[in-house]
């Protein structure tokens, strides 16, 4: 099958499915779907991996979520309604009557009061790692049992969106009150499925649960996610041995698998909120002067590498720092008049071996630090390679094991030159997606070092302006000053390819993998 | 005898600090830790009191000598630690694979041994036919062709010719024999079949070797039966270093099976071990290092003993 076959192929099933989804959901069955890591402990709020959202999201609830066929929207989860005040400081939610924890307790107001509370300040060992996100909370109040009050105390663009985070399950005040870790070793939530086994390194099941207050869901009896990577989980999937992986796959395994599964396979495809970025280490000579840093993002031909890169790679979109189609992005027109993003590569490259000759880099020899993981690193790596060496750099290409690959990194003291880095998260809001650009002794994702308080004024300013056209406004200057200082520069960012077995119905996906991972709409068409 | 076994029972114990000290010092020269793979490895913006209380409660910020007393002393007492990064006793983890990996390892030897006594022997007796060189064809393409590369070749004919795919999760063979045999005979098909390879050509070598001894000469000259000759002479002898062979492979099968592993996604040792490395759970490293090491020195003590039961002379020295 060649590759034009197989993206009308493709092309066909994503146009099927939502005809499919049409269907009413039958009840039953056992959602086998695969997960390529693993969790190193159950507790949502100290966890940063999808191999943690996967098979443990289907045990819980969060406030809010977003609504996965229209996303970015936001809809209730535990809350039925909300309301934001005028002025955004204070947020009301209605909950749900009725919502029992998988142990038969009801939930409250006091729940959701104990799980923000121990994101925002965790006690007696409990881990959060995002505190931070949480910092503009004033207080929590609890006016009954069905009503939560959160006050800020200032305005905040992303506290809404913030209460639809995957991660932010809400837990049992009372376990909580009792043992602060509970969550570390236990599952215990109000989600469509309850625990029943880990089978380390192996397996995780879950069952559905009864009492789940969104009355005939789950469909499913039970789910079972089987830890399994690379190719045997793409022979897997070929198989029919499990019906889906959630995270995403290669072009080359969307045609294998297109090739092997014939008319059983269901293509989804959509821009990624994940984006590789270069990082320019600015405590090492020549990448302390601006002009090299943008000599270097000059260089780069990102429209023809998203071409040519999409067909090898999951790869395909040019934007700025704002995902490419979010309604904050920088549109294509205005995209271009940025630095390194010009459509005349030429006169780009021109205008860079100016700068380094007129930096005194001409011949500049450094090494790209890159992580050994194939997709999407190895292309864009030797693809970003290729590129500086066609204005005559003489460039390494170090790929190391995730471990030394980040202690290059290190923010104190950071060995590398170069380094391919990402940012990637849950969801487009800039006060997520930015801190990457942050200066350093604001950002713990910040490797390349640098302390830029224009850029810290401009993302607070964003951050509590509450109307979206001056919000715009700010982020468009944000964009452009990371793009002329070129500290961290954006390369590609990623297209995610979801291939399923049609058998496993009613699934969306979204622009994020953490998304959508509740499976308590979901079915098995068997 | 008895002198020469409690020997080398004696000399097990200075090994095993040995590579436990050599372990231990070698992970800790790397840079970086569990925490960066833990807390960054998906780019998450983790606020870096966390790391520093993560890093405090794996007692990663103390110094190196202490953590290896800690770790050396909990070892006295027969506690191989706490995986890093799941919390688990690393005993506990080790163990819930260690009978799949087992497993794997005995079906592949019980192949290979079936496999490369009688191959081998034939191929020497008939050295040069065409018997022999059918038997070296085979042998050879065992030893030129990857275990996993094999298995991937077995799972694709599997997909392709039945649309079969092994199970993915292990069941006990008490549980249910037909369960795990149709999960675990593949992997012990490729792998059994180089393990065969390597025992079928040092087989056919040894017997060639031995067959020119003046022994065998002996006893042909006194009319003994040639069938007596090979199995009672020629036979016992040439076992030895094929014994050997044997042995080390078994004990490399324990924890050497990484890829095989990953391919027919096995929940054992070895890709325990790859994961382990890769997220710089170093207790977890350790405690598998001291595992793989064991098992050499148990496998090196049994065939030294099975040297013994062979040849009297190794007994009466």
């Amino acid at each position: 099958m060649n590759s034009r076959t197989l993206l009308a192929a493709a092309a066909l099933a994503v146009a099927v499915t939502p005809a499919l989804a049409q269907t009413t959901p039958k009840r039953g069955g056992d959602l086998k779907f695969a997960v390529s890591a693993e969790p190193p402990n159950y507790d949502c709020h100290a966890n940063t991996s999808f191999a943690f959202i996967h098979p443990v999201r289907p045990h819980y609830n969060t406030l809010l979520k977003f609504d996965a066929p229209n996303y970015p929207k936001i809809v209730g989860d535990l809350a039925a309604s909300w309301t934001v005040s005028p002025d955004g400081l204070s947020y009301t939610f209605k909950l749900h009557d009725g919502v029992k924890f998988h142990d038969g307790s009801g939930l409250t107001s006091e729940d959701v009061k104990a799980t923000y509370d121990r994101i925002r300040d965790p006690q007696g060992g409990a881990r959060s790692v995002r505190k931070a996100a949480y910092d503009d909370i004033a207080s929590i109040e609890t006016p009954d049992r069905l009503t939560a009050v959160v006050r800020l105390k200032k305005p905040n663009a992303s506290m809404l969106a913030n209460f639809a985070s995957p991660w932010d399950c809400v837990y049992s005040a009372a376990k909580l009150k009792q043992d602060p870790k509970f969550p570390e070793r236990n599952i215990l939530g109000t989600g469509p499925f309850t625990f029943v086994q880990h089978a380390a390194g192996s397996h995780w099941i879950g069952k559905r649960f009864d009492g789940y207050f969104v009355k005939g869901q789950p469909y499913l009896d039970s789910f079972r996610a089987i830890f399994i990577r690379g190719a045997p989980m793409v022979n897997a999937l070929a198989a029919g041995e499990v019906m889906i992986e959630f995270r995403g796959h290669s072009p080359a395994d969307r045609d294998r698998l297109l090739g092997s599964m014939k008319d059983t396979a269901q293509v989804m495809e959509t821009p990624w909120v994940c984006n590789l970025v270069v990082s320019f280490n600015g405590k090492k000579k020549p990448f302390d002067d601006v002009r090299v840093r943008k000599a270097l993002s000059l260089a780069i031909d990102r429209w023809g590498g998203a071409q040519a890169l999409e067909k090898i790679a999951l790869v395909r979109h040019v934007g700025g720092v704002l995902r490419p189609g979010y309604e904050l992005a920088v549109s294509n027109a205005d995209l271009e008049k940025l630095p390194g993003f010009s459509r005349n590569v030429e006169a780009s490259r021109a205008e860079s071996r100016r700068l380094l000759k007129e930096a005194g880099a001409e011949n500049l020899v450094f090494k790209l630090t890159n992580r050994n993981i194939a997709m999407p690193y190895t292309p864009v790596g030797v693809f970003l390679v290729d590129q500086w060496r066609q204005i005559g750099l003489n460039v390494q290409h170090e790929q190391l094991d995730t471990k030394l690959y980040l202690a290059a990194q290190q923010k104190d003291n950071p060995t590398y030159d170069a380094a391919l880095d990402f940012n990637c998260d849950f969801m487009d809001e800039p006060n997520l997606q930015l801190i990457k650009y942050l200066s350093h002794d604001r950002s713990p994702i910040n490797y390349a070092g640098y302390v830029d308080r224009k850029l810290d004024e401009l993302y607070d300013r964003q951050s509590g302006e509450l109307d979206k056209k001056k919000r715009v406004g700010i982020l468009r200057e944000f964009e452009r000053h990371v793009l002329e200082q070129s500290y961290i520069i954006p390369t590609i960012w990623w297209h995610r390819i979801i291939v399923a077995n049609k058998k496993f119905r009613d699934w969306e996906i979204t622009p994020s993998h953490y998304l959508n991972q509740d499976l308590a709409d979901v079915w098995l068409d068997q | 005898m008895l002198r020469y076994i409690v020997q080398r029972i004696v000399l097990i114990l200075p090994t095993l600090l040995g590579v436990a000290l050599l372990v231990f010092l070698m992970l800790r020269a790397m840079p970086g830790d569990i925490t960066d793979v833990m807390f960054k490895g998906e780019g998450g913006s983790v606020p870096p009191e966390v790391i520093v209380a993560e890093r405090a409660r794996l007692g990663l910020d103390q110094p190196i000598w202490v953590q290896f007393g800690k770790w050396f002393w909990g070892l006295l007492q027969g506690n191989l630690g706490m995986s890093m990064w799941t919390g688990q006793p690393v005993a506990y983890e080790i163990a819930i694979r260690l009978e799949l990996s087992l497993q794997v390892a005995l079906m592949a030897t019980l192949l290979a041994v079936l496999i490369a006594i009688p191959l081998g022997t034939l191929s020497a007796l008939y050295k040069d036919t065409w018997i022999d060189q059918v038997i070296r064809v085979f042998s050879i393409a065992g030893l030129a062709v990857p275990s996993f590369w094999l298995g991937m070749i077995i799972i694709l004919v599997l997909l392709t010719l039945f649309t079969w795919h092994p199970p993915l999760t292990f069941t006990r063979f008490t549980e249910n024999p037909i369960a795990n045999l149709s999960q675990l005979v593949w992997p012990a098909l490729a792998v059994g079949y180089r393990y065969s390879a390597v025992a079928t050509r040092m087989m056919r070598s040894t017997i060639l070797e031995v067959l020119q001894e003046d022994y065998i000469r002996t006893a042909r000259a006194k009319g003994v039966f040639e069938r007596l000759v090979i199995m009672r002479h020629a036979l016992r002898n040439a076992m030895l270093p094929v014994v050997t062979v044997i042995g080390l492979e078994f004990a490399f099968l324990i924890g050497g099976l990484v890829v095989t592993e990953q391919v027919f996604n096995l929940n054992g040792i070895g890709k325990l071990f790859v994961e382990a490395v890769t997220r710089g759970d170093n207790t977890l490293v350790q405690g598998l290092v001291l595992l793989v090491a064991t098992t050499f020195i148990v496998v090196n003590f049994a065939i030294d003993m099975l040297y013994a039961w062979l040849d009297p002379r190794i007994r009466y020295r």
